[in-house]
């Protein structure tokens, strides 16, 4: 019953072309083509789908969450970077 | 329901003794659930958090692989080339949403097959509705309707659960199940309409099924002792009888609408409370099936091993493809 040589998957859907591809899920098979005909057959049963993409999980190269905070606060505090942080003068209408 | 705790007190005690937790994870953790934060694969988590879960996303998966059993045993009787197609159509979700869950299990660290093979064992719990036979057509409209409509109230909730894997599998779910409930009521109001033969058919299918279906929400809470952690990590968001009486709320007009009889005769309309009252739970039942399997507890582990095992030369051959495509490609 053991599958323990099979490769995960992570699938990607685009919903429609104009959109990015987005995280559905993952499948297990033995070749990317399985791969493809399985997440087909899993995530994409209602028209989900115009393109898919998958990759082997373990190919994915993914930030630490326990270093989020020195990889992400630093942009806390540059507030100037944000259209809000500047006053426009009254009598400016559209910008 | 599906993920309700069905394991006994002892198996629960053995369990926890099992777990060593820091104090300070416990506590930085609780509050980014009391935050608002939704909790991803690889964060930090307390092993109590990841192993509640992975019971309980894995057995809510058996749920859905066992509950195609009771249906497929009527694809090849459907009584139109459309009720099979769409009977068809519904037990595949079913099987998806075993595979989107059992995915979403996987996230905490356990492996699909070793999830697997603790159903095959009997070590594993699903839901004890699946455990109930399906002699007549009737039957499969009225699972689409009870225990469809049962798991839509419970799984609505789940959608914004804590853990992010989990919550987004079951907004999947949600999406598919309502198309389930609706071809079951269809079923049952043709029948309804139908003959008087056949609108008996309607009534007694509603008979055996009405209380089970009530049981799928899991023990009273009086009784339920072990939902408040559950609670804390928003896991859980409301209680087992909340959500029956919601159900129950649900459900009676839809009865009522197609002049069948719901086999309580305690219920009643309570003003006050702007909700049903209805009689009494048979725990006693609810028990038994889930130590002795009830009527088909056994079949339905046997049908999933002979499905293991009839499936060997299909993953071997996989697996044989798999090893000469690429060896070819090293070649080349
Ligand atoms: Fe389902
Ligand atoms: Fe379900
Ligand atoms: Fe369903």
């Amino acid at each position: 019953m053991s599958n323990n040589n099979w490769h995960l998957y992570e699938v990607f859907i685009r919903s429609k072309n104009g959109l990015a591809h987005k995280h559905a899920g993952s499948v297990h098979a033995q070749d990317a083509e399985t791969a493809i005909l399985s997440a087909r057959d899993l995530y994409t049963r209602r028209g989900e789908a115009s393109s898919l993409w998958i990759i082997k999980s373990s190919d994915i190269i993914a930030s630490d969450p326990g270093e989020a905070g020195e990889l992400y606060d630093p942009s806390d505090d540059k507030i100037y970077r944000h259209s809000t942080f500047y006053t426009v003068p009254d009598g400016v209408k559209n910008m | 329901m599906y993920s309700t705790d069905l394991r006994t007190d002892k198996e629960k005690k053995s369990a926890d003794q099992q777990i060593l937790d820091d104090a300070e994870l416990w506590d930085t953790f609780q509050a980014r659930i009391d935050n608002g934060d939704t909790i991803e694969a690889k964060d930090a988590m307390p092993e109590k958090y990841r192993q509640t879960l992975t019971r309980q996303i894995s057995q809510h998966a058996h749920s859905e692989i066992i509950g195609q059993l009771p249906e497929g045993n009527w694809v090849t009787r459907a009584p139109t080339l459309k009720r099979k197609l769409i009977l068809l159509a519904k037990i595949q979700d079913e099987a998806g949403h075993g595979l989107y869950l059992y995915s979403a299990a996987e996230t905490l660290g356990r492996s699909r097959d070793d999830m697997v093979a603790d159903l095959l064992s009997g070590k594993a719990k699903y839901s004890t509705i699946f455990n109930y036979p399906t002699p007549t057509w009737a039957d499969i409209g009225t699972i689409g309707w009870l225990v469809d409509g049962a798991a839509i109230v419970n799984q609505i909730p789940l959608c914004r659960c804590s853990y992010g894997p989990y919550a987004r599998a079951m907004v999947r779910v949600c999406k598919e199940e309502s198309f389930h409930q609706r071809q079951g009521y269809e079923i049952v109001t043709t029948l309804a309409r139908g003959s008087a033969e056949q609108k008996a058919m309607a009534q007694d299918s509603l008979n055996r099924f009405w209380w089970p279906s009530l049981m799928m929400f899991g023990p009273s809470d009086s009784a339920s002792t072990h939902s408040s952690q559950n609670m804390k990590w928003n896991i859980k968001r409301h209680s087992n009888d909340e959500l029956r009486q919601r159900f129950i709320d649900a459900t009676i007009p839809q009865a009522e609408f197609l002049g069948l009889t719901i086999p309580d005769p305690d219920l009643k309309w309570n003003e006050e409370r702007g909700s049903y009252d209805h009689g009494d739970i048979d725990w006693d039942e609810f028990w038994a099936v889930i130590k002795d399997g009830g009527i088909c507890g056994k079949d339905r582990i046997q049908a999933r091993r002979a499905a293991a095992k009839d499936g060997v030369w299909v993953r071997a051959a996989a697996e044989a493809y798999a090893a000469k495509q690429s060896a070819k490609e090293q070649v080349a």
